[in-house]
């Protein structure tokens, strides 16, 4: 492993007007590596994490990303138009609600292609190509490949959004429960999948979650949010099995089975 | 001595000046779209006023004015817009393309190829191509700010998935100097070609979306597509009735109430010249031929 992090967050807050939604959040992130953040809803995770991808604007603090030369430079720092190439091809961002990350009105296959497009890809077979690949990595039948998503279930415009993400070969990518309002046995296949695929593709992640059990299955380190703060961080079997603070000794003994 | 009833070209010199400053930074940025103060006209929106502010701009005394609609020199809104300079400018009109100095238009680049010297201005209903894939003004500004322009090939990937070839046909979205992408105005994809280093300068004006933009000559113009699916200008497979001519983009007109069709050169002017040369379609002499152009 390299000495480098991935990504550094160091002491980023986040202000909404007075209200302080996350207080100086530090954490690393390695190559290939799991992180989950939990806590309760308000406890300032999807804030942190869209604050790391710059949708944000941060009141303090840095976020600092690995480039290719191996420097670590501060996102800040980048200009725009090396900032959103970065977004476009290595992170990607999974939403919560996939219509957030879907284009509806698209074919699922034009979905799949739209980075590779973006990336400069200008050979329709190819994409085509890629796309079809694609929708049978995520389980979806490639023949829905010309359907909009809109007339895909929950689980497979979820799975879509994540071949969406993915089909650049990311080297970072950060999700916003992405197993949210879906129900446990669709939630399962898609646990299972994301899992395969991290490991597959060596992805570092982070995947914000209110569920323990999805950090359990995911993650390699988590983080405990409370009121905007960091106040656990640790290997995920640690944290979970022997809690130190008050707060995740009540979050982990409030779930009925981890 | 009185003064005139109203300025020369109908809008007053403020306003003008405010035009031609827009046009000089559209011609030095080709592609971009400049914001201007779009002016009320004596016409609705949506029947020409960005262009008739444009030529209100740039024509002079000694201009000879051509306006065209769906490359006809004889339809109403050609017509009107051609009296109205004609009646607030005192200028000559024409209906030759090789005579006229202006050449409004709407929808057609006329066949005859523009010489230097030349102005071509259209009418433009939408001038942002990605507005019917990105609905919001600041992130399409974004867009062609940073040249992210992925998503108009995503519509034209969904095209080809849904009819096997692109078949966008009209306002066919084009690259400009290599850098703006940019809406035609909805010329058919057939007259594309036409705009790519042509040696007359472009200009273009959208009233209600109040934005002008510009095509200096000689400058490259090319056609967005993929490389296993080459840009194709489309055309009907036929000959004009009138003039006989196939190289030309052909209106098909019902001309009775049996079903029957004729395909006319769109292009009055070129149409009413090859037949003057002597030229003769399958339909010449149709009573089609006796209301435009000669």
């Amino acid at each position: 492993m390299s000495a480098v992090p991935l990504l550094a967050v160091r002491d980023l807050t986040v202000r909404f007007g007075r209200r302080v939604a996350v207080q100086h959040a530090s954490f690393e992130l390695w190559p290939g590596e799991v992180l989950a953040i939990v806590g309760e809803s308000g406890s300032g995770k999807t804030t942190l994490l869209r604050a790391v991808h710059g949708d944000l604007p941060a009141d303090g603090g840095r976020v600092l990303y690995r480039l290719h030369d191996g420097t670590l430079a501060p996102l800040d720092g980048l200009a725009e138009p090396v900032r959103r190439h970065l977004a476009r091809t290595e992170w990607g961002f999974v939403h919560q609600n996939p219509r957030d990350g879907l284009r509806m009105a698209v074919s699922a296959g034009g979905n799949v292609g739209e980075r590779l497009m973006a990336a400069g890809m200008r050979h329709w077979g190819r994409i085509r190509a890629e796309a079809t690949q694609w929708l049978r990595r995520v389980e979806i039948d490639p023949a829905r490949i010309d359907d909009p998503p809109r007339t895909f279930s929950g689980g497979m415009q979820q799975r879509l959004q994540i071949a969406r993400v993915l089909v650049t070969r990311p080297r970072l990518v950060l999700m916003d429960e992405p197993t949210g309002g879906l129900d446990v046995s669709v939630q399962a296949r898609l646990l299972d999948l994301i899992r395969g695929l991290v490991a597959d593709l060596g992805l570092a992640a982070v995947i914000v979650t209110h569920d323990l059990a999805v950090a359990r299955l995911l993650a390699h380190r988590m983080l405990v949010m409370q009121g905007g703060r960091i106040v656990e961080s640790g290997l995920t079997d640690q944290v979970l099995d022997d809690p130190q603070h008050p707060y995740s000794q009540l979050l982990v003994a409030s779930v009925l089975q981890a | 001595m009185s003064l005139p009833a109203y300025s020369f070209a109908y809008l007053d010199e403020q306003t003008k000046r405010m035009i031609r400053r827009a046009l000089l930074k559209a011609v030095a940025i080709p592609g971009y779209q400049v914001p201007f103060a779009s002016r009320e006209m004596p016409l609705a929106y949506g029947w020409g006023t960005g262009g008739m502010q444009v030529t209100a701009a740039v024509i002079g005394p000694d201009d000879v004015l051509k306006v065209i609609d769906q490359g006809a020199d004889d339809t109403t809104n050609a017509v009107s817009i051609r009296r109205f300079f004609a009646l607030t400018a005192g200028v000559r009109t024409t209906e030759r393309t090789a005579e006229a100095t202006i050449i409004q238009t709407r929808h057609r680049i006329p066949e005859t190829p523009l010489a230097a010297g030349q102005i071509l201005v259209y009418q433009v209903p939408q001038p942002e191509p990605l507005r019917k894939l990105e609905p919001r003004e600041t992130e399409t500004r974004r867009m062609h700010a940073l040249a992210e322009y992925g998503l108009m090939h995503v519509k034209l990937y969904e095209d080809i998935a849904r009819h096997g070839r692109i078949t966008l046909s009209y306002d066919y979205p084009v690259l400009v100097n290599g850098r703006h992408v940019m809406a035609p105005s909805p010329i058919p994809s057939f007259d594309n070609p036409k705009m790519h280093r042509s040696p007359a300068l472009q200009l273009f004006g959208a009233g209600r979306e109040k934005r002008i933009y510009a095509v200096p000559p000689y400058t490259d113009v090319v056609s967005l597509a993929f490389e296993d699916h080459p840009f194709r200008p489309w055309k009907a497979e036929a000959a004009c009735g009138l003039c006989g001519a196939t190289e030309t983009y052909l209106d098909e007109v019902v001309v009775d109430d049996r079903g029957g069709r004729l395909f006319v050169c769109s292009d009055t002017d070129y149409c009413a010249e090859r037949r003057k040369a002597g030229h003769r379609g399958a339909a010449a002499g149709h009573a089609l031929a006796a209301g435009e152009g000669g």
